[in-house]
């Protein structure tokens, strides 16, 4: 689109019109872009020049200390090694359960195959709600157990309609048809043709879930209760979201409070998004392909 | 479309077949046999939402009952009250509280929330530099991986008393002010940060959409003297409105659905009175402190209730004045 649009001269008002739109796209990307700047920056600066404000634009007095100390903290390796131990199950069971049945879904020829798309939509319209779904956990004694956490994230019938929307636009039907009268079993057909042409549904999927359980805080807070199984999240949270309400005293308390703790912040929300945004560039084509997907077929 | 293209063609392939085979008994076997493998292939994600999706609904029942923690949901001894737990909600003092500040924070976040991305769509499909609308989007979607818990985090590191926003208003000649006490920050802090979030993310749809416009549309309109602005209007615009719609009435059956799971984080005794919504009294009353499950279940089914009505009123809506709906 971009070539042809050059072979035609711009109005003044057109000029005008893209400046105004460049700027304002370069102010919406500092708005976005700052304040992960900021964090990075204020890591990195003396604790008294960040509470006093003189970090804006650039680092003051780089000191690393606070690294040092948070390689100390137990609590947050712990976290971060449970955070690992529950994303890679999470990822790996949730594809074996979402890539098979989105294919699955994406058969003319599967019986009731209109029954099965009820039954998967219902729920994105409908549920039991919290408490609900805690005494199921309960009664599945699944409670206090990392299972809790795990098994309830390993489906969205969301990536299960974006799955079987892949499958539906991307495998040609006259591969399949050509297989079976080769006589191939639909087993086979799925593990030998069809997961090789899937690697890009394969990714996303692996992403969306994985990014999932890698933020999520709320399933572990309610269902777990021995610190030694509290996921990344759950140690951050104590970590990071102090009440100020709970402080209370004199402002110089407060102040003395702000100076432990505030370094620290600054680097365990380093420390946490690291994996995921050093990752993020490499495979944002797929995360954005799969809403793409999606949204195409709606 | 692509089932029109692919319609005669698979006809044309199952005669062959039937042809081939003669026998309607043998298509049919053969019909059965093949899908047991699809069974086995579903069957692990059935299993999954029934667990988790419908016992879930079966449990509502407890919300009809005198039910105490460790109960079965049927038994012989289960108490029935009818709606007795609903009507303690409706007469509960937190329940005008409660409605408004869900409604409230939901309709705000709807109003800025809704158009920002599609205004950002248009505006990066609009930049001539394919290359640099692609970087632009990548920075932008960025914050969407950040948790829930980091941007909390970073809120309060920002909005604290002694936080960077605080710090310029001094040096500006302002007061500090503990913006997370603040009953009357709490939801532009809520809407802006998840704006500030979710853009980006959210418009990835859109410009998806936007794509799949034809150039010879813009071509045309060029060639009428349209400005690119009037273009956006005329041809970009068109081109996204059926996308546009389905998120309207997706948005609208979610206006009261806002999640627990920020609003939580964000609580503190000082904003409790805007930020007690029904979805964060509901795990309170369920599950902290004495929990009175019947009752936080009523709250919950009944706030489900509403989001589904308000489903179907759009989706009708939506049926009656465009051909864009979701059923």
């Amino acid at each position: 689109m971009s070539m042809k649009q050059k072979d035609l001269k711009d109005t003044l008002g057109d000029k005008i019109f893209y400046a105004i739109i460049e700027v304002f796209l370069v102010l919406v990307t500092l708005v976005i872009l700052y304040p992960l700047y900021f964090v990075i920056i204020a890591s990195i600066s003396d604790p008294d020049a960040v509470l006093s404000g003189k970090v804006i634009l650039y680092p003051v007095q780089i000191t690393f200390s606070g690294y040092a100390k948070i390689m100390e903290r137990q609590d947050v390796w712990r976290g971060y090694l449970n955070t690992i131990i529950y994303t890679a199950l999470t990822v790996i069971l949730s594809l074996v359960v979402t890539i098979p049945a989105g294919w699955a879904l994406s058969r003319k020829t599967l019986l009731g195959r209109k029954t099965f798309m009820i039954y998967f939509i219902i729920p994105m319209f409908f549920g039991g709600g919290l408490i609900p779904f805690y005494n199921v956990m309960s009664s599945l004694r699944l409670n206090n157990t990392m299972w809790a956490v795990i098994l309830p994230s390993i489906l969205s019938v969301w990536n299960l309609f974006m799955t079987k929307a892949f499958f539906q636009s991307s495998i040609n039907s006259s591969l399949i048809e050509a297989a079976k009268i080769d006589g191939a079993g639909q087993f086979r057909i799925f593990f030998s043709i069809v997961i090789p042409l899937s690697k890009a549904i394969i990714a996303t999927m692996a992403l969306y879930y994985g990014v999932g359980q890698w933020n999520s805080y709320f399933n572990a807070m309610i269902f777990l209760r021995d610190e030694s199984m509290y996921p990344l999240q759950l140690v951050l949270k104590e970590i990071l979201i102090a009440t100020e309400s709970t402080v209370g005293g004199s402002g110089e308390t407060i102040l003395e409070q702000y100076r432990l703790a505030n370094q620290i912040k600054y680097i365990s929300v380093i420390v946490s998004s690291l994996p995921i945004l050093m990752l993020y560039p490499f495979v944002q084509k797929y995360f954005a392909q799969g809403i793409m997907i999606g949204s195409l077929k709606n | 479309m692509e089932a029109t293209n692919r319609a005669p063609k698979e006809s044309l392939l199952s005669r062959q077949k039937a042809f081939l085979r003669m026998t309607p008994e043998s298509e049919k076997l053969r019909h059965l046999k093949e899908n047991l493998p699809f069974m086995i292939m579903l069957f692990p994600a059935v299993l999954v939402v029934f667990l988790f999706s419908y016992l879930p609904i079966y449990g509502i029942l407890i919300a009809f009952q005198d039910f105490v923690p460790g109960d079965k949901i049927l038994s012989d001894t289960t108490i029935w009250v009818g709606f007795e737990n609903f009507s303690r909600f409706f007469n509960d003092p937190q329940f005008w509280p409660l409605m408004k500040n869900t409604f409230l924070l939901c309709i705000y976040g709807f109003i800025i929330g809704f158009p920002l991305p599609i205004i950002m769509a248009l505006m990066l499909n609009a930049l001539k530099s394919r290359k640099m609308s692609k970087t632009l989007h990548t920075i932008f979607i960025a914050p969407h991986f950040i948790s829930l818990v980091v941007l909390v985090g970073m809120l309060q590191l920002f909005f604290g008393r002694y936080g960077l926003v605080n710090n310029i208003a001094v040096s500006l000649g302002g007061e500090r002010i503990s913006y997370f006490l603040e009953a009357s920050a709490f939801r532009p802090l809520y809407i802006l940060s998840s704006n500030w979030q979710d853009f980006g993310w959210s418009s990835v749809i859109y410009i998806a959409a936007l794509a799949n416009v034809d150039h010879e549309q813009h071509e045309a309109a060029i060639l009428d003297g349209a400005t690119r602005f009037q273009r956006i209007i005329h041809v970009d615009l068109p081109a996204i409105m059926p996308m546009v719609s389905v998120m309207l009435i997706m948005s609208i059956g979610g206006l009261m659905g806002v999640g627990y799971e920020k609003a939580l984080l964000m609580q503190t005794d000082g904003n409790l009175a805007v930020s007690e919504l029904i979805s964060t009294y509901v795990y309170k009353r369920g599950l902290t402190g004495v929990p009175d499950q019947a009752y936080a279940t009523a709250i919950g089914s009944f706030n489900s209730l509403i989001n589904l009505v308000l489903l179907i009123i759009a989706n009708t809506m939506a049926r009656k004045f465009s051909e864009n709906s979701l059923w």
